[in-house]
């Protein structure tokens, strides 16, 4: 078990990063390529202000006129967001990992914080799935892999949590911890999830067209 | 008129005629055009008796119509208009064709302006007429009317069979062709655009749409044996009756000529091509990157490029030198031979080349002015009008024709004069 | 509200018929292979599956909000199962495509705006429409208006003398009112070429004539082509024939080169603006329109602002501004057009949602070319915006745009409105000083 464990947290962690660097980079690369040969066109109607413009404003809660509609969803959606992200990096354990493994350090999350942080990212996750039965026109366009890609989600939060208060076998829970933390970050660039990758470029796109040709707000 | 090497070419200014001059009997005046000898200048005029007439300097025509529009002097000088009478007629010089129709409309001439034609509708038929000679056969419809350069041709896109209301299975079927001297070819097509002549006048070349996607050139009623995705209008070499047109393959543009691809497709758009006159050469104007257009001289795009638009393709006779308009952000200049002018302006017309190529001149507007410019170097009178210069035949003067504070004058003008 | 009922098109059916499973497959494959890239991979693979763009469809919120009607269901019942399958779907899925993107999207981009990653469904839809074209199943009515347009390069099949005659009459007419104003013709240098679409010299002469009066009173350098490339106006953009689609814009801006005027202007026409400012130039390697197009909303904006044309009288009673996607979304002209309708109209009110965010006439996209087959379900589909004119409590609507006029119409009398329909241009004419008017 111990063995698995210093694999899964070391060669593994970096397989797993190295496949989403290596992946990201490659799906950005091919994406723009792709454009290059076949959209050259595309590029004439890029605009670095409309599309900074237009992500500033869809990076805003509440900011849209789309979101103001969906009031609960933005909230909960811009907390899971920040927290995903909040939680992978100033988490306290994974500040001292990377002190410990790089040298590298910074201020972390007090663990209180952390803690509430990821009941609301898991509890987002519940509530997402649970739109997605709900809601007539979430369900229609949902089918297995948007629930996968929720429990991959899910996944490394639920274990952290149960990790953090030593539920359950504490060297199971962490290595399905970090399992399922290496799993998702692997998964990024190869699923939807790869939206994290692509949105800047369609978002700073379609406002660049809207900026710059059509005179008029994308928001 | 008289052959261009007869007419006033002793430098200087003439006022020809003054046209603050008040007629009683014209209510306005409408657009002012030039002989091309620069002896007279012609409108279309509104009588205080609310009819039509022409007037050409000071004098009016005897005749008033209905309406008289599309006021054209033909190469050789002679006056044309289309007017109405009760019928449509096309009128040369005051005197109206014998035959009056239910319409007629774009006039056309011959290169020397020998042969007049224009298009014609009469009880729901469609066709042309050649110096006053109707075609035999009329159409349910016709457009795309040309006359050949010698005007011994004319031919049109027509259509052969009657088409109902949204009848879009027969329309596949096709039921547009082309007309030659009013004869169909045998063979139908989904569409037909652009005919053209070739200078032997044996051949006649259109672009056709074989099914809703498939496009090729047809000569003759026999397409090529290869389609594209698209093609632009054909043209023919002025010796071999070799045709070339742009055709678009996998996404881009290139140049086929009868059906081979002579330029790779590599280009965002390709069109205007022709031949030089002696035939050595294929030029056209081309899209060599998103945006950007210029010359390409036998598929090789010129280094100069304008990011608005790029119009107006002329060899100079002899064919060494080429030339086109230019248009970057809203201004316009002359291109020769991948060298702009310094200026840009508001508007530039067509290049006119000096008959052995050694200059290059036009017509261009500054400030709601307008003047002429050679080689890069503007006249130093501007007029509130004027037209295109005119070369003498050894390319040492030009002619001038403009309208300064409503009076029209011609000026002949050493060429030298105007370089410096 | 009724189920959703798959249409019997004449188009499509004998369409349909003509197809084979291997034709389809390899029709799809060749359109997504060749003819998309990065775009629609991105689009394709960012969708989250959310349905946030659902509430931005009038078809989705007419139709009692059946997700099958949303943004994000149309791609579901199009897109999705042609890239998953790579290409083999059934002649029966092609036709249902064909009514979905053809028929119940108007493109009119509202779902871009709401969609949090930027995702152009419309965009999708236009793909959709494009393979639609190339199996030749695109419905009888839309497709004889692209026929018009390949075979005269107008929409409505006027032979060119039609033309010419047309507008000889409107100057006619003209000099009863203005006894010396011109319908200028083939004006070679003119500042402007005004053109129009094919509608207007087939059955709205009036709005000819108001824009000729309206030239004349502001004393303008004007002229119009006595050739085809008269016509701005573009169906075979909604039928993915980008070819025919080249060759119109071709027509146009050479006939505007070649009459050398400094830009175009053209009449209240949504579409039109659309493919000239917008798709057409760019299928024929032109970034930007090469001859800058105006639209009539801005044109009046700027005549009204340089002081040559003025203000008579104002119209009293209320009326509502309705703003026309491809002007809107498309061009930005909403504050524009309100200061013109102000300047003429005493009190305007606003419907909800306005501007940018207004919802569509359901007649644009081609949708109201598809014809009498489609109407029904057309006019069923725009409840939403039925209800949202009914909320302003005006009488007068003024849409600047003819499909806007077509589909707000059918809609007035469907849901009973009791409004009149006009367009900017006609309330321009009637309120504007006419000095020289007998």
């Amino acid at each position: 078990m111990e063995r698995i464990y210093v694999f899964v947290s070391g060669p593994l962690a970096w397989i797993a990063w190295t496949v989403f660097v290596v992946g990201s980079i490659y799906r950005i690369w091919h994406l723009l390529k792709l454009a290059k040969e076949k959209e050259q066109v595309l590029f004439s109607y890029i605009s670095f202000k409309y599309a900074i413009r237009s992500i500033i404003n869809w990076a805003i809660p509440w900011n849209t006129n789309n979101m103001r509609l969906h009031p609960i969803f933005v909230g909960v959606a811009f907390l899971f967001h920040i927290g995903f992200f909040l939680i992978l990096a100033f988490l306290s354990a994974h500040v001292i990992l990377l002190e410990e493994g790089f040298g590298l350090g910074w201020p972390a999350l007090p663990d209180i914080v952390a803690d509430m942080l990821a009941f609301a990212v898991l509890g987002a996750c519940i509530f997402f799935a649970a739109r997605r039965v709900v809601r007539p026109e979430v369900a229609f366009v949902t089918d297995w892999t948007d629930y996968a890609l929720l429990g991959l989600v899910a996944a490394p939060f639920l274990t952290g949590i149960l990790a953090y208060h030593q539920w359950g076998d504490p060297l199971v829970v962490t290595l399905l911890h970090i399992l399922s933390a290496e799993l998702l970050i692997a998964s990024i660039p190869f699923t939807r999830l790869s939206h994290m990758l692509f949105a800047p470029f369609t978002r700073g796109y379609i406002g660049s067209e809207f900026g710059m040709v059509r005179h008029v707000k994308d928001w | 008129m008289a052959p261009k090497a007869q007419w006033d070419w002793s430098v200087g200014s003439k006022t020809v005629v003054d046209l603050a001059t008040n007629n009683d009997e014209v209510a306005w005046r409408e657009e002012s055009h030039a002989s091309p000898d620069g002896e007279q200048v012609a409108a279309v005029v509104r009588t205080t008796d609310e009819t039509y007439t022409v007037q050409v300097n000071d004098t009016l025509w005897e005749s008033q119509f209905d309406r008289v529009w599309y006021l054209r002097y033909s190469p050789d000088g002679r006056l044309t208009a289309l007017v109405n009478d009760g019928d449509w007629k096309l009128c040369v010089d005051e005197e109206a064709w014998e035959e009056g129709y239910g319409f007629v409309w774009n006039t056309l001439f011959s290169e020397d302006g020998s042969v007049i034609a224009c298009s014609v509708s009469d009880s729901m038929q469609y066709g042309m007429i050649k110096d006053g000679e109707i075609w035999p056969n009329l159409f349910a419809n016709a457009n795309n009317f040309v006359l050949s350069a010698d005007g011994a041709h004319t031919a049109a896109a027509v259509q052969t069979e009657p088409l109902g209301q949204a009848e879009i299975f027969k329309f596949k079927q096709g039921v547009f062709s082309v007309a030659v001297d009013g004869e169909p070819w045998e063979r139908n097509f989904v569409n037909v655009w652009t005919p053209v002549i070739s200078p032997s006048g044996t051949h006649v070349a259109a672009q056709v749409r074989l099914n809703l996607f498939e496009y090729t050139i047809a000569c003759n009623g026999a397409t090529w044996n290869e389609t594209f995705s698209q093609v632009w209008e054909p043209c023919f070499h002025p010796k071999t009756n070799a045709i070339a047109a742009p055709v678009r393959l996998g996404g881009k543009w290139g140049m086929a000529v009868d059906g081979q691809v002579v330029w790779k497709p590599q280009f965002f758009q390709v069109w205007h091509q022709r031949y030089t006159p002696r035939g050595d050469r294929l030029i056209a104007l081309v899209c060599p990157q998103y945006g950007r257009w210029t010359v390409a001289v036998d598929g090789q795009a010129w280094r100069t490029t304008f990011g608005d638009m790029i119009s107006d393709l002329t060899t100079s006779p002899d064919g060494r030198r080429i030339a086109a308009v230019g248009k970057e952000n809203e201004r316009w200049t002359i291109i020769a031979d991948d060298k702009a002018w310094p200026e840009m302006y508001d508007m530039c017309w067509k290049p006119v080349f000096s008959p052995n190529g050694d200059h290059v001149a036009a017509k261009v507007e500054r400030s709601k002015k307008y003047t002429i410019v050679v080689d890069g170097k503007p006249y130093s009178k501007e007029f509130s009008e004027c037209w295109d210069p005119i070369f003498s035949d050894d390319g040492n003067l030009i002619l001038i024709r403009g309208i300064i504070n409503n009076t029209y004058i011609r000026i002949v003008e050493r060429v030298s004069t105007i370089c410096g | 509200m009724s189920e959703r009922v798959w249409i019997k098109d004449e188009g499509i059916e004998r369409g349909a018929e003509a197809l084979t499973p291997e034709r389809i497959e390899r029709t799809i494959n060749a359109v997504l292979g060749n003819e998309t890239g990065a775009r629609l991979m991105a689009y394709v693979e960012t969708c989250a599956h959310c349905g946030l763009c659902s509430e931005a469809c009038h078809f989705y919120l007419s139709r009692d909000r059946d997700p099958s009607y949303s943004p994000v269901g149309k791609v579901k019942q199009t897109i999705w199962p042609m890239l998953k399958n790579k290409g083999k779907v059934s002649v029966e899925f092609m036709k249902q495509a064909t009514q979905i993107a053809q028929t119940e999207c108007n493109l009119c981009r509202r779902c871009v705006q709401y969609c949090p990653f930027g995702i152009d469904i419309a965009y999708m839809m236009t793909l959709v429409r494009r393979i639609v074209h190339k199996l030749e199943l695109t419905p009888l009515y839309i497709q004889d208006t692209a026929h018009s347009h390949s075979a005269t390069l107008n929409q409505m099949w006027v032979k060119d003398d039609e033309w010419i005659d047309a507008l000889h009459w409107q100057e006619d007419e003209l000099r009863d009112e203005f006894p010396t104003a011109r319908i200028p013709l083939e004006k070679e240098g003119a500042e402007i070429m005004y053109s129009v679409i094919g509608p207007e010299p087939k059955f709205r002469t009036q709005l000819i004539y108001q824009a000729a009066a309206i030239m004349n009173v502001a004393g303008l350098d004007w002229t119009m082509p006595a050739t085809p490339g008269w016509d701005n106006s573009d169906m075979a953009m909604f039928t993915g024939d980008s070819e025919i689609m080249a060759r119109l814009k071709r027509a146009h801006f050479e006939t505007a080169a070649r009459l050398r005027v400094k830009k175009i202007v053209m009449g209240e026409c949504g579409h039109a603006f659309r493919s000239v400012y917008d798709t057409g130039n760019r299928v024929l390697g032109w970034r930007m329109p090469p001859i800058p197009v105006i639209h009539a909303l801005e044109f009046y904006w700027d005549l009204l602002n340089e002081g040559r044309i003025k203000v008579a009288k104002q119209i009293e009673e209320p009326v509502t501004f309705h703003d026309p996607c491809n002007v809107v979304r498309g061009r930005g002209l909403h504050e524009k057009a309100r200061e013109v309708v102000r300047a003429f109209c005493k009190n305007l009110v606003e419907m909800h949602p306005n501007r940018e965010h207004n919802l569509c006439c359901a007649a644009g996209g081609g949708v109201i070319n598809c014809g009498p087959p489609f109407k029904n379900a057309r006019v069923e589909s725009n409840r939403a915006k039925a209800e949202q004119l009914k909320a302003t409590g005006v009488k007068i609507c003024i849409a600047p745009c003819h499909n806007c006029h077509g589909g707000l119409d059918d809609i007035i009398h469907k849901y009973e409105l009791d409004m009149e329909l006009k367009f900017l241009g006609e309330i321009i004419y009637e309120c504007m000083e006419k000095p020289e008017a007998q």
